[in-house]
């Protein structure tokens, strides 16, 4: 079926019309709540940030110009609000409290690695990369942005973003060999 | 290898990743796969980007959705918003507000007159749609695909332009419908009554219910 593009839409939210902007929350609320559940690790806050990250879209569709894709966008809004929440809350590190209000859905990397689970074990690894390392990732990988994407989102040179990448693949790498399992590279 | 192909190497090594997930550009995808048909080491790698793939997807998959308040927390802060006055470039309502404002009386009249003639023939379209519903099985655009397949029930709904997302949540919920697909570019959701097909004398009587609703500006059933 043809739907209707982020752009139309964003044009009518623009106009002030309400039903497209239920219709584009619908369409990507659920990866823009992922991608802000990741650092703020609690499901209440990362629902608060993403109503918020609707609430600018609805205050500033009328100065969208199109440079980027809508997602690239909102994912960028998501981003600056998700830092601004940490730095309110000043607490940028995991504390036992919030770690525990996130489920755990990989098995501890020595159980897996016994169950021969290679796929849980990476899963584990991609976990405890560094926030800054997670998030490449996920825009690389989930959020399937590109390089000049990414750069606009997280706000560095596309350069930047294509070693970020590498040492992130890297770290994890060195995770899964202290995990006993040695991909041979790099 | 000299330096100038091990930066080459080293450049496509970078862009795995991308290639994985399929945003590279297409001359960069060539590049890439021209690399990796040569390079059996390169392509080893390759795989173990896209193992990394597949697991931050599932990862990502694993963490659930927001739940409806986060909807309803964003509908209540737009209320609570000041009323916006459109954008003219953006609002072609207005636009052709006030096209018709700057009109002499004259030409205003023999408009009106035109108009009326449209709106007539319009009604009459819309009706003649309504009644062939009755000898055959319902109403289908290409925008908004019939629900053949499908196990539920489907109406294709317009909703008024001034009914607010608040009262059209309301409707929905007091209704037990839910929005399966759209908005058409005509503005038409196509929207689920009954999770099972329903013998048509029962959709008829659904949809008799529906339209009565001030936030409905047309109800017509699906094949």
């Amino acid at each position: 079926m043809q739907t209707t593009s982020d752009e139309v839409l964003i044009g009518r939210i623009a106009s002030g019309d309400r039903l497209a902007m239920q219709a584009l929350f619908a369409r990507h609320h659920v990866r823009v709540y992922r991608f802000v559940l990741r650092p703020v690790r609690n499901e209440a806050t990362a629902e608060d940030l993403i109503s918020d990250v609707f609430l600018d879209v609805w205050r500033q569709a009328g100065k969208f110009e199109g440079r980027s894709t809508v997602s690239t966008w909102m994912l960028s809004i998501a981003r600056f609000k998700t830092l601004s929440q940490l730095r309110r809350r000043g607490e940028e590190e995991l504390d036992a409290e919030t770690a525990g209000a996130i489920e755990d859905h990989a098995d501890d990397p020595e159980v897996a690695l016994a169950k021969k689970d290679k796929g849980a074990v990476l899963r584990q690894c991609l976990s405890k990369l560094s926030a800054e390392h997670r998030e490449i990732v996920d825009l690389v990988y989930y959020h399937e942005k590109s390089v000049e994407e990414v750069a606009g989102i997280v706000g560095i040179p596309e350069a930047t973003v294509k070693t970020r990448m590498f040492y992130a693949r890297k770290k994890l790498s060195e995770l899964l060999k202290e995990q006993g399992v040695d991909r041979g590279w790099p | 290898m000299n330096t100038t192909d091990e930066r080459e190497a080293s450049d496509i090594e970078e862009l795995l990743p991308w290639h994985a997930a399929g945003t590279l550009g297409h001359g960069d995808a060539q590049r890439v796969e021209a690399a990796l048909a040569k390079d059996p080491e390169l392509a080893r790698r390759y795989e173990l980007v896209r193992e990394e793939l597949a697991q931050t997807i599932y990862l990502n998959e694993t963490l659930g959705a927001p739940s409806p308040r986060a909807m309803a927390a964003l509908l209540t802060k737009i209320d609570a918003e000041p009323a916006r006055r459109p954008a003219a470039s953006l609002n072609p309502v207005a636009r052709i507000g006030e096209f018709f404002a700057a009109l002499s009386p004259r030409t205003l009249a023999w408009s009106a007159s035109a108009a009326t003639l449209a709106i007539l023939l319009q009604a009459g379209l819309i009706a003649g749609i309504l009644l062939n519903e009755k000898s055959s099985s319902g109403y289908e655009t290409a925008a908004v695909p019939s629900s053949a397949g499908d196990k539920g029930d489907y109406v294709l709904i317009r909703f008024q332009p001034q009914a607010s997302a608040a009262d059209i949540t309301k409707y929905l919920e007091t209704n037990k419908l839910s929005i399966a697909a759209g908005p058409s570019a005509g503005g038409l959701y196509r929207v689920r009554i009954a999770g099972s097909k329903l013998p048509q004398a029962d959709a008829a009587r659904i949809i008799k219910t529906l339209q009565i609703d001030p936030v409905v500006g047309l109800i017509v059933p699906t094949k």
